[in-house]
């Protein structure tokens, strides 16, 4: 093989990349597609990143009716939303991770909700009391498994001064961390109003049969 | 007769007007809570907080439905839920270290006695209040019983 091409024109295909990576462009200098193409990476990453936190805020959240009318209309009872200090927590605090690729994964579960979105299967007050049990569901048991990861976002168990708790929330806290519960098994309905909480709980409801005559 | 009646009616007027007059300007409004005066805006009474998380009150009569001695902000009671049930019942209280709701609680008006709270007794707060520091308003010298007064040691 007496003329052997050093460009990617002929050969087999070890040799076809061989020759691209050495000499990659007739035009270009290998440095200007470095730099060229490192500044594209950080636009394209920013960009990314900006659009992704687009809808990591509350007010993309409540761009949705089925959110904005019942969940958002609850929420804004609450101490997480209106306080003494006005440290405040919103949709996304609670409820998007913060790590990265737990930031990741639960984006891409969001999807689901999209696709929901377009079927329209909560937007209807009735649809949505419905379904409210089977969701609040969701996020309890995802509490559950991450540890209420997102409470500890803010809320630091270690740091929590138990000489400014009230009387009632000192012996439950200390119960509850020797018996290794997490946040969402006693915090249940801390933001929004909780489902029909007879399947769960049916001592909190009213109306028994007559036990007695 | 007509000249008479107009006469008289005259003569009332004359006497009725100066006084209603006089009271307006002078009087002030009487009431329990002290005199004011209508013509001054009065100042508004400082905003209180409600009273932190402490040991059961006394009551001052056998039948007074107990105070509440703990903060309750947020707490909803509706037709799904009932937040002062989920320490109160009598599922849940031994765990939270709460006092049972009475069974007074589970009579209908008929007196039959139901499995869970009747719906007359549901709505915790038509009865039982919690309390913030504020003065009296007008002094009292109510005095429970003696049955219910603490022992003087």
């Amino acid at each position: 093989m007496a003329d052997k091409p050093n460009s990617g024109t002929g050969g087999n295909i070890i040799k076809r990349i061989w020759g691209v990576m050495k000499k990659p462009s007739a035009r270009f200098s290998l440095g200007t597609l470095m730099v060229g193409g490192f500044v594209a990476g950080i636009i394209f990453w920013g960009g990314f990143n900006t659009a992704m936190e687009a809808t990591n805020r509350e007010v993309f959240c409540i761009s949705c009716h089925e959110m904005r009318e019942n969940v958002y209309k609850e929420y804004r009872d609450t101490i997480h939303y209106n306080n003494r200090t006005g440290v405040r927590a919103t949709c996304p605090d609670c409820h998007v991770p913060k790590e990265w690729t737990y930031k990741m994964l639960r984006k891409i579960q969001a999807s689901n909700e999209l696709l929901h979105k377009a079927l329209g299967s909560i937007d209807t007050p009735e649809k949505f009391e419905a379904k409210r049990l089977t969701l609040a569901r969701h996020v309890w048991a995802s509490m559950k498994k991450t540890d209420s990861r997102e409470c500890r976002n803010c809320h630091d168990y270690e740091s929590m001064d138990f000489t400014k708790q009230g009387r009632r929330a000192v012996p439950r806290h200390a119960k509850g961390l020797t018996e290794g519960k997490t946040c969402i098994d006693c915090h249940k309905g801390i933001a929004h109003s909780l489902p029909a909480m007879y399947e769960v709980d049916p001592s909190v409801v009213v109306g028994g049969h007559q036990a007695a005559k | 007769m007509n000249k008479l009646i107009a006469l008289f009616l005259a003569l009332l007027w004359c006497l009725a007007t100066p006084l209603a007059w006089s009271a307006g300007e002078d009087a002030g409004l009487k009431s329990l809570g002290g005199e004011t005066d209508l013509t001054q805006e009065p100042k508004a009474p400082e905003l209180k907080s409600w009273e932190r998380d402490r040991g059961p009150i006394p009551r001052n009569y056998v039948q007074q439905p107990p105070l509440i001695p703990h903060a309750i902000e947020g707490y909803r009671i509706n037709k799904k839920f009932n937040k002062c049930l989920t320490c109160h019942s009598w599922a849940n209280y031994q765990e939270a270290g709460a006092t049972k709701i009475s069974q007074t609680h589970f009579a209908d008006r008929d007196g039959h006695v139901l499995s869970n709270v009747s719906a007359r007794r549901y709505f915790c707060t038509q009865c039982h209040v919690p309390q913030v520091d504020a003065p009296p308003l007008v002094e009292n010298t109510f005095e429970p019983v003696k049955v219910l007064q603490k022992q003087q040691q």
